[in-house]
C-alpha cells in the first residue's frame, strides 16, 4: 500500500516538474518574439522535413549554424515526415509574425493554401532544399536548394565513368525515395532521360521505394535479389539505403561494388567509408550545408530585396568516384 | 463423408483463414519468381526469399506477441513503435561508445540497458493504464509520441553506425545456417505460450480482458496482471528494436519501428484476437504478422509500382479479413453457410476483424 502511494505521490511529481520546465522553456522564447523585432534582429521560422538521415542532420546543423553566425533569430520545427505537423508549423509561424518563413516541403504538392496565408499575411517564404508544385509562383521568392533533376543525370554520367569498357546489355535496380517526394521524382526522371538519350542498353529491370532508409534499403534490395539474380548495376536515390543494400547484396553471396556496381547520391559519411572500401562505386553529392546561402537570401528578401535573387539559388556540389573517396573522407563533414 | 467433415472441421478451426491467406500470398509470388520457395546455402547460412520472409519479419512477430496480451487484457499499445526506436538507439549509443566494439560483454551491457528501459517503458504504460485508469489509447499515445523524441534524443537526431560483428548477430546473424533471430523469436514464443496456456496466467489475462471489475471481485489482482501485459509487450518490442537496429548496424531514431504498432494491431486482428480483450491467439498472431511481412515481400518481388504499394496493401488486407468474418462468409457463400446451420454462426473474433480493419489498415 504504502508503495502504491509512494509511486502516485513520485507520478504526480515528475509530471509536475514536467508540466513547470515546459512552461519554463516556453516563456523565455515568447518574450524574446516582440524584444527581438523591436531590435531588427530577423526572425526566421524554419520548418524542416524531419531527421531522417545523416544528410538531414548535417542540413539542419547548417541552417542552425548559418542562422547563428547571421544573427538571425531562428524558431525551428521539425515535420517528422509529416505534411500535416509542416502545415501547421507554417501557420504557427504567420500566428507569430516572423519575418521570414522557410521550409523543406515533404511532399511536391498540396502547398498552395497554406502559402496564400503566408502571402496574405505579408511574410516572404523561401524553400530550401526540395521544390513545390504551385498554381501561382508568387507564392514563394525563391529555392535554397540542389537540382535534383540534374543530380540524376550526373548519376547515370558517373555510371558511364563506372561501366567504361563494359559491353552489351546493362541491367538497372532501382531504390527509389520515398513516395511523391522530389528528390525520388526528379532523380529518377534525370537518370532516365540520359538513359533513354543515349543508352539504349540499360534498362531499369527493378525499382521500388526504399523511403530513403538503410532498414528499407536493405528489404528492398534482398527481395530485388530474389526476383532477379541478374542486377549488374543499383542505383540508389541516396547514400542510406545503398548502405542497407550492400548487405543485402553481401548476404546474397555477391560483392558490392564488383558484381554489382553502386552508384548513389547524397555523400553522407558512412556512404564515403562505404565507398573507400570499394562497396560503392560513385558518389553524387546532394550538399547539405546550405545554411549560409539561405541566410544570405533572407536577408536579402527581409531588406525587400527579394526580386533581385533568381528563382533558383542552386547550392554547390561535386561528384566522386571510388578512387576519389580514401583521400576526400576525413573532409566529410556530414 | 469423412472427407467433407475433415474439411468442415479444418475449415472451422480458427487458424484456417489465416493459414490459407498466408499460403495464397506465398504462391502468388511463384509465376512472377519462379525460384521463390527454394533456399539455397550462400556463405555458409541459408538464402532465399522465405529466410528473408522470417529475418525481417521477426521483429514484427515478436512486437505482435507482446501486443497480443496487452490487448487479451483489453487494452492497446501504440508506443511499441517508440520503444523499438529507444531500445536500438540506446543499445547502438553505448556500443558504438566502447573502445572494443566487438566485445562480447560490452555488447550484453548494451542490450541488458536497452531492454531495461524497455521494461521502464513498459511499466510506464502499464501504471498509467491500470493505476491511473487512463484510456490505454491516450496513455500509450503519450510515449508514442514522446518516446519518440527520447530516442532522437539520445542519437542526438543522427544515424549511430555501429561496427560490431557481436551486436549484427541478433538481428541480421546466422546460426547453425539459420537467421540467428528465428531463434529468439522462437525463445519468446515458446516461453510466452507455456506461461500462458501451462500456466494459469493465459486464463487471467483473458478474465481480465473480459471483465477487470469482475476478475478483481473473485480475486485476481487484475492491475498487477496488466502491469506485467504492458511491461511483457515493452520487453517484446525492446528486443524488436535490439533486432531492427542489428539488422542494418545502425541506430535510426526517427526511423526505426515506424508505423510497427499498427502493423503489429494487424496482425493481432488476423490472427483472430479480439480488439475488445478477453481471448486471444499467439498462434494466430505469428501467422498474422507472417502475412503482413509476406506482403511487403511480395510487393518488392513482383514489382508493383511504388505509388500503388499502399493500395495493394490495403486490398489484400481487406480481403484476408473479409474472409475470416463468418458473417461475410455467410452473406457471400449463403447457400452453404444456412445448410450449416447457425450454429457455427460468428466466434465474436473474426466477426470483429472486418470493421477494426479501418483502424490499422
Amino acid at each position: 500500500m504504502i508503495d502504491r502511494r509512494s509511486f502516485l505521490t513520485a507520478g504526480a511529481a515528475v509530471s509536475a516538474a514536467g508540466i513547470l520546465a515546459a512552461c519554463a522553456k516556453k516563456n523565455p522564447a515568447k518574450s524574446t518574439g516582440p524584444d527581438s523585432s523591436g531590435s531588427k534582429q530577423i526572425t526566421l521560422g524554419f520548418s524542416q522535413v524531419g531527421s531522417e538521415s545523416g544528410w538531414r542532420a548535417a542540413n539542419t546543423q547548417s541552417v542552425k549554424e548559418a542562422a547563428k553566425a547571421a544573427g538571425i533569430n531562428l524558431k525551428f520545427s521539425d515535420a517528422q515526415q509529416k505534411q500535416e505537423n509542416q502545415i501547421s508549423a507554417i501557420r504557427s509561424y504567420i500566428a507569430q509574425k516572423v519575418d521570414v518563413i522557410s521550409f523543406s516541403p515533404v511532399v511536391v504538392t498540396g502547398w498552395d493554401t497554406v502559402l496564400k496565408e503566408a502571402k496574405a499575411a505579408g511574410i516572404p517564404v523561401i524553400l530550401t532544399d526540395r521544390s513545390v508544385e504551385t498554381s501561382d509562383p508568387s507564392l514563394y521568392v525563391t529555392l535554397v536548394g540542389s537540382d535534383f533533376e540534374i543530380e540524376g543525370e550526373r548519376a547515370a554520367h558517373m555510371l558511364e565513368k563506372v561501366l567504361a569498357g563494359h559491353k552489351g546489355p546493362v541491367k538497372i535496380a532501382q531504390l527509389e525515395g520515398t513516395t511523391g517526394a522530389a528528390p525520388a521524382i526528379e532523380r529518377a526522371k534525370g537518370f532516365g532521360k540520359i538513359m533513354h538519350a543515349s543508352h539504349p542498353e540499360w534498362t531499369i529491370i527493378a525499382s521500388q521505394t526504399g523511403d530513403f532508409t538503410r532498414a528499407g534499403g536493405k528489404q528492398v534490395m534482398a527481395a530485388f535479389l530474389q526476383a532477379h539474380s541478374d542486377i549488374d548495376v543499383l542505383f540508389s536515390h541516396n547514400d542510406d539505403m545503398a548502405i542497407g543494400a550492400i548487405q543485402s547484396i553481401q548476404a546474397a553471396g555477391k560483392t558490392p561494388g564488383t558484381d554489382i556496381k553502386i552508384v548513389s547520391v547524397d555523400g553522407v559519411h558512412d556512404g564515403f567509408v562505404a565507398m573507400s572500401k570499394g562497396q560503392i562505386n560513385a558518389i553524387v553529392e546532394c550538399n547539405p550545408l546550405l545554411g549560409p546561402q539561405l541566410m544570405d537570401a533572407v536577408k536579402t528578401v527581409h531588406a525587400g530585396k527579394g526580386s533581385t535573387l533568381p528563382r533558383w539559388i542552386k547550392t554547390k556540389e561535386g561528384d566522386y568516384t571510388a578512387d576519389q573517396a580514401a583521400a576526400a573522407l576525413p573532409s566529410r563533414k556530414y | 463423408m469423412s472427407l467433407t467433415s475433415l474439411w468442415r472441421a479444418a475449415t472451422q478451426h480458427r487458424l484456417f483463414w489465416p493459414v490459407a491467406a498466408l499460403v495464397a500470398l506465398l504462391v502468388i509470388n511463384v509465376p512472377f519468381t519462379p525460384g521463390f520457395f527454394e533456399i539455397h546455402l550462400k556463405n555458409g547460412h541459408l538464402y532465399g526469399s522465405l529466410v528473408s520472409i522470417v529475418l525481417f519479419g521477426s521483429p514484427l512477430i515478436l512486437v505482435a506477441i507482446g501486443m497480443t496480451l496487452v490487448i487479451a487484457t483489453g487494452g492497446i499499445d501504440l508506443s511499441v513503435g517508440a520503444v523499438v526506436a529507444i531500445s536500438g538507439a540506446l543499445a547502438c549509443l553505448v556500443v558504438s561508445k566502447q573502445a572494443d566494439q566487438d566485445s562480447v560483454a560490452g555488447v550484453l551491457l548494451a542490450f541488458a540497458l536497452a531492454l531495461a528501459v524497455a521494461l521502464v517503458c513498459g511499466a510506464w504504460n502499464g501504471l498509467l493504464v491500470a493505476r491511473l485508469g487512463i484510456q490505454p489509447i491516450i496513455a500509450t499515445l503519450i510515449l508514442m509520441v514522446a518516446g519518440r523524441g527520447i530516442a532522437q534524443l539520445i542519437t542526438s537526431g543522427q544515424i549511430i553506425t555501429v561496427n560490431s560483428d557481436a551486436y549484427s548477430l541478433i538481428g541480421g546473424g546466422y546460426w547453425l545456417a539459420l537467421p540467428f533471430s528465428l531463434f529468439v523469436v522462437a525463445l519468446v514464443v515458446v516461453l510466452s505460450m507455456a506461461l500462458t496456456r501451462r500456466t494459469a496466467l493465459g486464463l487471467l489475462v483473458e478474465a481480465v480482458g473480459g471483465n477487470a471489475e469482475a476478475s478483481r471481485l473473485v480475486g485476481i489482482r487484475s492491475r498487477r496482471i496488466k502491469i506485467m501485459a504492458y511491461m511483457f509487450c515493452g520487453l517484446c518490442a525492446g528486443i524488436a528494436g535490439l533486432m531492427i537496429s542489428s539488422n542494418v548496424s545502425a541506430a535510426d531514431g526517427n526511423n526505426a519501428g515506424l508505423w510497427i504498432e499498427l502493423d503489429a494491431i494487424l496482425a493481432v486482428v488476423i490472427g483472430g484476437t479480439s480488439l475488445t480483450g478477453g481471448r486471444f491467439h499467439l498462434g494466430g498472431t505469428i501467422i498474422g504478422a507472417l502475412i503482413i511481412q509476406t506482403l511487403t515481400t511480395t510487393i518488392y518481388t513482383i514489382g508493383v509500382p511504388t505509388q500503388t504499394n499502399l493500395v495493394f496493401k490495403a486490398v489484400v488486407v481487406i480481403v484476408v479479413c473479409l474472409m475470416q468474418s463468418s458473417v461475410f462468409r455467410a452473406k457471400v457463400f449463403g447457400a452453404r453457410a444456412k445448410r450449416r446451420g447457425p450454429a457455427q454462426k460468428s466466434p465474436g473474433a473474426a466477426a470483429d476483424a472486418a470493421p477494426q480493419m479501418e483502424v490499422s489498415s
